[in-house]
C-alpha cells in the first residue's frame, strides 16, 4: 500500500527543459522523478538543491521545492537546509566541475559529516556550460579549449575522494542505463547519511562519447561489473568471469579455468567497513578490469543532522534555562534600586518599531 | 602606622598589563565585574596581541586590559590610565604613552632585571627615566617573590606558582580601590572546583596581595569611587559579542522561529559563534562550517528552510562571503551577517579595532546588490541592533549586515537587562495563501516577497541566483531585469519607514555637527559633551542606520555651519554621505591605528575645525 500514489509526472515542473537534445541529463532526471514517486514521501517534503553547471538547472524542471544556488556551494547550502529541517528529503544535483573543483572543500566536508543528503554527481569529465574546458575528472592528456596541448595533471576518481573523506555510501551508474540508475538512486535514497551516486553522463556537445568505451550497451556485460550485496562479483556475457583476491590485489579470473569455481569468487559486501577492497573496486579500469557499477559502499554511521537534533534534545532535557527571560536574568546579575536611581528607559521607546 | 592617602575620584581608569600568558585579561575582567557589582558604571577595553604567546618579556607580547569606572555614566574605557599595573618592563614601555600625567605605576620589581630590560629593548637600566616617567608615582612591589613566598608550603611546581602572580596584583588593586574580594573568591572556587590545590593557591595569593596593600599603605594611595546613579533594574556585565549572540536568541524567541548559526572561527568574531553554540538549551543549531563560504551558505540554506539564520565573521571572512551574500540578495532570503570589524586590509590587525569594512559592506558584491546595513554603537546595544537586524530581515525578506567591531565585541559594560516584553514584535512574512502564492509577489507597501519553506504544502517553488520574473521562472527579459534591479534597491530604501529618525545629542542647530557611526559612540559623546560643557555650539549625530539612512538626515545636516565626520578609516562614511547627502562640506577626522579614538584627540580636532 502506498500513501500517495505518485507517478514520475507528479515531480515534473511546467518549465521547459532546455538541455541539449541527446544530453544524458534527461535520462538521469527521469530516473530521479521515478525514484521520488516510488519513495512515497509527501511531495512538499522534497527539496532539490543545485550549484552551477548544465546539470544544476535540474531544480527548475522539478515541481518540488528547489534552490539553484551558486557555483560549488550546493553541498553547503543543502547542509544548512537539512540541518535546519531533518524531516526534509534533500537531493543535491551537481557536476564534476561544481563539486570537485570550485566546491571541493564543501564536498569532502559534507561527506565527512555524513549529513543525510542524496547527492548525484553528474560526471561528464568536462565543463559544458562554459563550452568545453577540461575538468578535475578529465583524464591526463585531455585536449580541450583550455588544454590545447593536452592536460598535464591527473584527475580525481570521485569514489576515492568520497571514501577518503570517510564516506558512508558510494555508488556508480551510467546515464543511459535508466533502469539500473533508478535502482541505485532508490538505494541511495534509503541510505541514512550522505549518499554519493556518480553517474557517468554524456555531454553530446563538448565531450561526446567520453564514456562510450565503458557504457556501450553492446559490451555492457563484458566491460561493467554490476555489484550486488551478498552476490559474487561475476561479469561477462557468459557470466563466466569473476574477481578474486590474490596477494592482496584484485584479479580477474575465468570460472572453470585453473580449477576456479563460483565459490572462489569474491562476494560483495558494501555494508562492511572494508575500505581497501572498496577502493580497489572503485579503481578498477578497462582494459584490465571491468568498471564497477552499483552500490560499492553503504555502511552505517552516525548521521549529522540526527546527531544535532539529539544533542539539542539531550541538553534540553536537563536544562536550567528554558527561555530568554531566564537567560537574561541568569549568572552574575545585580539589582540597582537606590534612591538616586531613575526609572529605566526602554531601548525601543520613542522609536518607531511597530 | 599613618593612614593611607585617600583620593576620592569621579572616575578612574586602570590598565592591567603583562605578558600575554600573565592572565591580564582575566585579572581585568574580574576587577571590572567586581566594580560593576559594586554599582560603578564601567567600560572596558581589552588590547592584546594576535600571537597567543608572543616571546615573553617583549613589547610585542604585551597584553593589556583597561577598565574605567566611576560614579557617573561612563562612556569610554578612558583615554589615559590613572593606574598602571605592569608585570614587567615591556609592559611599562608599551603603555607609557597611555598614562595620565602623574599617574601611579605599580610594577613587579622582581621582573626588572637586566635580561628583561634587554628583551624590552631598553638602552639603560632605568626604564622610567628613559621613558620620561619621572613625575609618576612608582610603587615597586615584589610580586613574583611574594607569590613564591606565599605558596612555599603548598606543593606546587614553579609554573603553577608563577601563574598565581596575577592574583597578587589583583588583590593589591582591590585593596587600593576598596573592592570586596567575595565575587573573585567565588569565581576562583568555581573555576578550579576540580583542582582544590590550585584554587587554594589562587585564593591565598589574592588575599596576600590585598593584605600587602594594607600593610604598606603609607606608600600607596587608596582611591574611593562612589557608585553611579543609574536606572533601576537588574544589571549584568556584557561584552558586545555576547550581546550580539543574545540579541539573535531574543529575536528567534520573539519571532517563534528556530535559530541557526553557520559560522567559521575568526578573530574577533568567534565569541558570537561560541556563545550561540553554548545555547543548545534554547534549541540553537550551531554549525561550524569548513570555511567562511560554507558559513554563509549553510546559513542561506537554513533560511530557505525557514529558520532565523545568521552568520558571524570579520573583514577577511566577510570578503569570502560576498558571492553568497549576493545570492541572498537575489533569492531575497532573510539572513543576518555580523561583521565584527578589525584592522585591514588582508589579515591586517586581527585583534585591533577599525571601521574600514563599511564600503565593502555597502558595495563589495557583483552587480547591483543592495542590502540593509546597521551598526551597533556600544557593547550592550549590540543586543538591540542584533535583534533589530533579525526583525528587519524577517519582516522585509532582505539580508541585513550588522557591523560591530573589535572594540565593541571585546569591550564590556554593565547593562540593564530588558524583559522580553519590552521588545517589539517580530512578524516573519510567512506565506498564508497557496492559491495566490508566487515566489516574487510583493507587498505593495514594503516590496517584501513572501516566505514559503519546504514542508509547507501547496507552495512548492524554485528560487535561485538567476534573475526571475514574479512567478519565479528564470527570465532574461531586459525589462524584467531593469525593473527588478530597481525593486531590490527600493525595497532596501523602504526600510527607512521602520527605523527611527536621526536624533541629535545637543541643540538642533549650531556651529559644528559631529558625525560618527558605530563603535566610536562612547568617545564621540564624551568629546561632544566636553565641548558643550565648554560652551561650544556642538551637537552629535551618531548613526546606527547606515543603509538606508534615517529619512531626516539631510534636514538635520542643513542646520549646522560645519560638519565633521569622524571614523576609524580613511573617510568611508564621509564619502558615502557625500553621495547620499550631497552639496555639503564634510570635514574629516580619521584614525587608522587599530585603536579607538581618544576623547582628547577628538576635542582637539573639533576645536581646530571650529577655528578654521
Amino acid at each position: 500500500m502506498t500513501k500517495f500514489n505518485y507517478t514520475a509526472k507528479d515531480f515534473k515542473s511546467a518549465a521547459e527543459v532546455r538541455w541539449c537534445p541527446g544530453c544524458g541529463d534527461y535520462a538521469i532526471m527521469n530516473a530521479v522523478q521515478k525514484t521520488m514517486a516510488d519513495m512515497d514521501i509527501a511531495h512538499k517534503d522534497f527539496a532539490v538543491i543545485s550549484g552551477i553547471g548544465c546539470s544544476s538547472r535540474f531544480p527548475y524542471y522539478m515541481s518540488t521545492y528547489g534552490f539553484h544556488t551558486i557555483h560549488g556551494r550546493a553541498t553547503a547550502i543543502a547542509s544548512g537546509v537539512k540541518s535546519a529541517n531533518p524531516a526534509l528529503t534533500v537531493w543535491v544535483i551537481t557536476g564534476d566541475g561544481d563539486s570537485l573543483a570550485i566546491g571541493g572543500n564543501h564536498f569532502i566536508h559534507l561527506v565527512r559529516r555524513n549529513i543525510d543528503l542524496n547527492l548525484i554527481l553528474f560526471n561528464n569529465k568536462i565543463y559544458g556550460l562554459t563550452k568545453g574546458q577540461y575538468s578535475p575528472t578529465s583524464d591526463r592528456g585531455k585536449i580541450s579549449k583550455t588544454s590545447p596541448f593536452g592536460t598535464i595533471e591527473d584527475s580525481f576518481v570521485p569514489g576515492q575522494l568520497v571514501l577518503g573523506s570517510r564516506g558512508t555510501f558510494f555508488a556508480r551508474a551510467v546515464d543511459s542505463n535508466v533502469k539500473h540508475t533508478q535502482e541505485i538512486l532508490a538505494e541511495a535514497a534509503q541510505h541514512q547519511g550522505t549518499s554519493v551516486v556518480e553517474v557517468l553522463q554524456n555531454c553530446v556537445i563538448f565531450n561526446d562519447g567520453i564514456h562510450d568505451f565503458v557504457a556501450d550497451p553492446k559490451f555492457r556485460a563484458e566491460r561493467q561489473l554490476f555489484l550486488k550485496k551478498g552476490e559474487p562479483m561475476i561479469f561477462g556475457e557468459q557470466e563466466d568471469k569473476g574477481l578474486i583476491l590474490e596477494n592482496g590485489h584484485l584479479k580477474v579470473v575465468k570460472i572453470g579455468e585453473n580449477g576456479i569455481t563460483r565459490d572462489d569468487i569474491l562476494v560483495h559486501h558494501p555494508e562492511e567497513d572494508n575500505l581497501g577492497l572498496q577502493v580497489a573496486l572503485i579503481n578498477m579500469a578497462l582494459p584490465e578490469f571491468p568498471v564497477a557499477m552499483g552500490v560499492i559502499r553503504s555502511v552505517e554511521a552516525p548521521v549529522y543532522d540526527q546527531e544535532m537534533k539529539k544533542q539539542i534534545e539531550t541538553v534540553q532535557s536537563k536544562r536550567k534555562v528554558s527561555c530568554m527571560d531566564e537567560l537574561l536574568q541568569s549568572g552574575n546579575t545585580w539589582t540597582v534600586d537606590g534612591e538616586n536611581c531613575s526609572e529605566p528607559v526602554k531601548f525601543f521607546d520613542n522609536k518607531c518599531f511597530g | 602606622m599613618k593612614d593611607a592617602k585617600v583620593i576620592e575620584l569621579e572616575e578612574v581608569a586602570i590598565r592591567f598589563s603583562g605578558d600575554s600568558g600573565d592572565g591580564m585579561q582575566l585579572t581585568g575582567t574580574l576587577f571590572s565585574d567586581t566594580s560593576a557589582l559594586l554599582g560603578n558604571d564601567i567600560s572596558t577595553f581589552p588590547d592584546y596581541p594576535s600571537e597567543i604567546r608572543a616571546p615573553q618579556g617583549t613589547v610585542g607580547g604585551v597584553s593589556g586590559f583597561q577598565v574605567q569606572f566611576g560614579k557617573k555614566k561612563i562612556t569610554t574605557p578612558g583615554d589615559l590610565a590613572h593606574v598602571l599595573v605592569a608585570m614587567n618592563p615591556a609592559a611599562v614601555k608599551a603603555n607609557a604613552a597611555f598614562m595620565n600625567p602623574g599617574g601611579t605605576i605599580i610594577f613587579d620589581v622582581d621582573s626588572f632585571s637586566e635580561k628583561n630590560f634587554e628583551k624590552a629593548q631598553f638602552k639603560t637600566n632605568d626604564p622610567f627615566t628613559e621613558l620620561k616617567l619621572e613625575d609618576f608615582i612608582k610603587i615597586p612591589v615584589p610580586i613574583t617573590s611574594m607569590t613564591k613566598e606565599s605558596l612555599k608550603d603548598l606543593e606546587l611546581d614553579n609554573k603553577s606558582v608563577l601563574r598565581c602572580k596575577n592574583m597578587f596584583a589583583l588583590g593589591l588593586i582591590c585593596w587600593m580601590f576598596d573592592r570586596p574580594l567575595d565575587y573573585i573568591e567565588g569565581f576562583i572556587q568555581k573555576k578550579f572546583g576540580k583542582k582544590p590545590v590550585i584554587a587554594e593557591a589562587n585564593l591565598k595569593v589574592l588575599h596576600d596581595g590585598y593584605n600587602y596593600g594594607m600593610n604598606i599603605q603609607q606608600a600607596t594611595p587608596q582611591y574611593i569611587v562612589h557608585p553611579a546613579p543609574i536606572e533601576k533594574g537588574t544589571y549584568r556585565n556584557i561584552n558586545g559579542n555576547l550581546a550580539t549572540a543574545w540579541g539573535f536568541l531574543a529575536a528567534a524567541e520573539k519571532s517563534g522561529l528556530e535559530l541557526f548559526i553557520g559560522s567559521y572561527p575568526i578573530t574577533p568574531a568567534t565569541d558570537v559563534l561560541q556563545a550561540l553554540a553554548e545555547r543548545k538549551d534554547l534549541g540553537v543549531k550551531s554549525f561550524q562550517a569548513e570555511d567562511e563560504i560554507a558559513g554563509i551558505c549553510t546559513t542561506i540554506g537554513a533560511a530557505f528552510a525557514g529558520h532565523l539564520a545568521v552568520t558571524s565573521t570579520s573583514g577577511p571572512g566577510f570578503a569570502l562571503k560576498s558571492e553568497a551574500l549576493g545570492l541572498s540578495v537575489m533569492a531575497e532570503l532573510p539572513i543576518v551577517v555580523v561583521n565584527v570589524q578589525r584592522g585591514g586590509p588582508s589579515t591586517g590587525l586581527p585583534t585591533k579595532t577599525e571601521q574600514s569594512d563599511l564600503l565593502q559592506t555597502l558595495y563589495g558584491r557583483n552587480g547591483e546588490s543592495p542590502l540593509v546595513v546597521i551598526a551597533a554603537s556600544t557593547p550592550s546595544d549590540c543586543f538591540y541592533y542584533a535583534y533589530l537586524s533579525a526583525k528587519i530581515a524577517l519582516e522585509r525578506m532582505v539580508p541585513v549586515v550588522l557591523l560591530t567591531d573589535g572594540f565593541l565585541g571585546n569591550g564590556s559594560e554593565p547593562w540593564r537587562v530588558p524583559a522580553m516584553a519590552e521588545l517589539p514584535p517580530i512578524t516573519p512574512r510567512k506565506a498564508t495563501n497557496p492559491e495566490l502564492f508566487k515566489p516574487y509577489n510583493r507587498d505593495p507597501e514594503t516590496l517584501a516577497r513572501e516566505w514559503a519553506v519546504p514542508g509547507m504544502e501547496g507552495y512548492e517553488h524554485r528560487i535561485g541566483g538567476l534573475e526571475k520574473n514574479a512567478a519565479g521562472a528564470v527570465s532574461h527579459d531586459p525589462e524584467n531585469h531593469h525593473i527588478n534591479t530597481e525593486i531590490r534597491a527600493a525595497k532596501v530604501e523602504k526600510v527607512a519607514d521602520m527605523i527611527p529618525e536621526l536624533e541629535l545629542v545637543g541643540e538642533p542647530e549650531g556651529d559644528l555637527l559631529v558625525v560618527g557611526w558605530g563603535g566610536t559612540y562612547g568617545h564621540m559623546i564624551s568629546s561632544v559633551r566636553a565641548m558643550q560643557d565648554a560652551g561650544k555650539k556642538v551637537s552629535l549625530a551618531h548613526f546606527n542606520y547606515i543603509k538606508p539612512l534615517p529619512k531626516n538626515t539631510a534636514e538635520v545636516f542643513s542646520k549646522f555651519k560645519k560638519i565633521v565626520v569622524c571614523e576609524l578609516n580613511l573617510g568611508q562614511f564621509a564619502s558615502y554621505l557625500r553621495d547620499k547627502v550631497p552639496g555639503l562640506h564634510y570635514y574629516q577626522v580619521n584614525k587608522m591605528k587599530g585603536l579607538p579614538f581618544s576623547v582628547h584627540e577628538l576635542v582637539e580636532n573639533f576645536e581646530k575645525i571650529l577655528e578654521a
